[in-house]
């Protein structure tokens, strides 16, 4: 066993008064956007209740410019250390639960304290979405697990189905390859994960794959045992055994905090245009909360940048 | 030998130490290398936290110590903290407090030391009325990055009431342990052996599932 030591403590955080700038979110789109107006002078906070969001749910990035290899919870790190050293406030542990605008913005907190804002960042990023089939709630924490990195460890020398078939899920298999005894890919349709890491999958003697074959229903006793699924090719449906499944079909956005306030698509994306604006003045948006088409640590980033300077130039001129 | 706290976080580590109050010691219950493949490294991630502030200090034990029996502990490595008076409140960790748990491990001691954040009144009503012996386990993997919030509350509830024990359980060290209780997601809590709570709860839920026990 090799051991990292992970971090995240409360600092106390001044609130009172009034930010120029106020992000909803510690993820690469909120952290990056604090960075950027900070820079810029604006008086900036970044609420981050899970500090680098899901970068912690990630074991290995490759695909942010610059770094090889680097595990996600790191590359959070690496961020943190860049907000700190531009003295970037970073409130941690706690949700924003409402938002008002009047003249000024109004964040609620979840312990009831308020914070004023000029503008602010909707940066609440995604969760993992459900698979929605029979059994799914019932073997929630009896063998059916939304978080991989957290959980592999538990499934050593078992068998393990992974539901997905874009990159996280192939990175998940990757991984949880190493620690258990079989891991079944199960994905409805084909392969939508990076070329690089389906090579590195099949590296892996210990995966079989299925494409084209749906889940239709997860059974069991005191815990999950297997589950039931339709092979497309041959529409006939057959059972597999696991004392795992893994679920990496995707995210949705964590937008419940907006609903009625900026516009949403049918997805509940948070739409925005060019300059990361929503339909409320004031309010922009960026990363996976929105609608961008793409949802990555860069993207994200990237998108958190120019909501920064947009606002900023919004503040300028209003 | 080569240092598990690189400098970065020594020096993060020393500015918050600089907030402990009162002195900590901390006593780690050990068993044979050939048993215990974790508790060299728990060993030394323990001393070189020590090192870091002239409030803190150890002793070691081994598991088949009459301290041990003291204490409850039944696994190794696991340790226990001890207040300025040298009093035991019940705050229990079991497995190597790496990772993500470094950052439960750091909370336990700040507050053990009295620096401790204050829970809303009415919480603090509910939990002075709980009178039977409560023991909360909360089952985590290092790389759990919502699991320390669960750890800490049971840490945290321990400390103010003297009926309930909070301790953390490294899954991935205690396996077979894990398995008879069924954890196949973390963090898993288990209440008193048999009530359970899955993720990462608020206080609040805790306090509901001991109440209604
Ligand atoms: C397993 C996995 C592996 C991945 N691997 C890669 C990869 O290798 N490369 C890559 O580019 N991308 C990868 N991604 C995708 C990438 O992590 C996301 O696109 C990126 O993290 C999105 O950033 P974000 O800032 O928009 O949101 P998030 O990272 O989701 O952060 C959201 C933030 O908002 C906070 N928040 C949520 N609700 C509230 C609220 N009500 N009040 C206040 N704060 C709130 C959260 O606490 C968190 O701090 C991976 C994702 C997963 C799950």
């Amino acid at each position: 066993m090799s051991f990292s030591l992970g971090f995240s403590f409360k600092k106390e955080v001044a609130l009172d008064g009034i930010f120029d700038f106020v992000s909803i979110g510690g993820g690469p789109a909120g952290y990056n956007a604090g960075l950027y107006a900070k820079r810029k002078g604006l008086r900036t906070l970044v609420i981050a209740p899970k500090k680098g969001g899901q970068l912690l749910n990630t074991s290995s990035v490759d695909n942010y410019l610059g770094t090889i290899e680097l595990s996600g919870e790191a590359l959070s790190e690496r961020f943190l250390e860049h907000l700190e050293h531009t003295d970037v406030e970073v409130l941690g542990d706690l949700h924003v639960t409402s938002i008002t605008k009047h003249d000024l913005f109004e964040l609620t907190l979840e312990d009831g304290r308020v914070i004023k804002a000029r503008t602010i960042l909707l940066a609440m990023g995604s969760h993992p979405r459900q698979l929605g089939v029979k059994g799914e709630a019932e073997f929630a924490n009896a063998g059916v697990a939304y978080c991989a990195i957290c959980d592999a460890p538990l499934y050593k020398n078992k068998n393990v189905i992974i539901a997905g078939g874009g990159n996280s899920a192939v990175e998940a298999a990757i991984d949880v390859a190493k620690i258990a005894k079989h891991v079944t890919i199960v994905h409805r349709s084909t392969f939508r994960a990076d070329q690089i890491l389906l090579d590195k999958l099949n590296q892996a003697t210990n995966v079989t794959i299925h494409l084209q074959t749906q889940i239709l229903e997860i059974r069991g006793d005191d815990r999950m045992r297997n589950v039931l699924v339709l092979d497309k090719a041959f529409n006939s449906e057959r059972s597999i055994e696991a004392d795992g499944l893994f679920i990496e079909i995707g995210n949705l956005p964590n937008s419940d905090l907006v609903k009625g306030l900026v516009e949403t698509n049918d997805r509940g994306e948070i739409v925005v245009n060019g300059k990361q604006a929503t339909s409320l003045e004031g309010a922009f948006a960026a990363g996976d909360v929105t609608d961008a088409p793409y949802k990555q640590i860069i993207i994200a980033a990237a998108q958190g940048a120019t909501a920064a300077l947009a606002a900023n130039e919004y503040l300028n001129t209003h | 030998m080569e240092k598990m706290i690189t400098k970065d976080i020594e020096k993060q580590v020393k500015d918050l130490f600089k907030g402990l109050v009162n002195p900590v010691r901390i006593v780690l219950f050990t068993q044979d290398h050939a048993v215990c493949e974790t508790c060299e490294p728990t060993e030394q991630l323990l001393g070189e936290v020590v090192e870091l502030s002239d409030k803190l200090s150890m002793q070691i034990s081994p598991l088949d110590s009459e301290l041990a029996k003291q204490y409850d502990v039944t696994l190794a490595p696991a340790f226990v903290l001890l207040d300025h008076n040298g009093e035991y409140h019940r705050v229990k960790f079991n497995g190597i407090p790496a990772g993500h748990e470094f950052t439960s491990f750091l909370t336990a001691l700040m507050e053990m030391s009295g620096a401790v954040e204050d829970l809303p009144e009415a919480l603090l009503d509910r939990l002075a009325k709980i009178d039977k012996p409560v023991n909360i386990k909360v089952f985590v993997t290092l790389m759990c990055p919502h699991c320390p919030g669960a750890v800490q509350k049971a840490h945290k509830l321990a400390m103010l009431n003297k009926n309930i024990t909070g301790e953390m359980i490294e899954a991935q060290t205690f396996y077979e342990l894990s398995e008879s209780y069924r954890v196949s997601g973390v963090p898993k809590i288990v209440i008193n052996e048999t009530h359970e709570l899955v993720g990462n709860q608020p206080i609040e839920r805790f306090l509901d599932l001991i109440e209604s026990i």
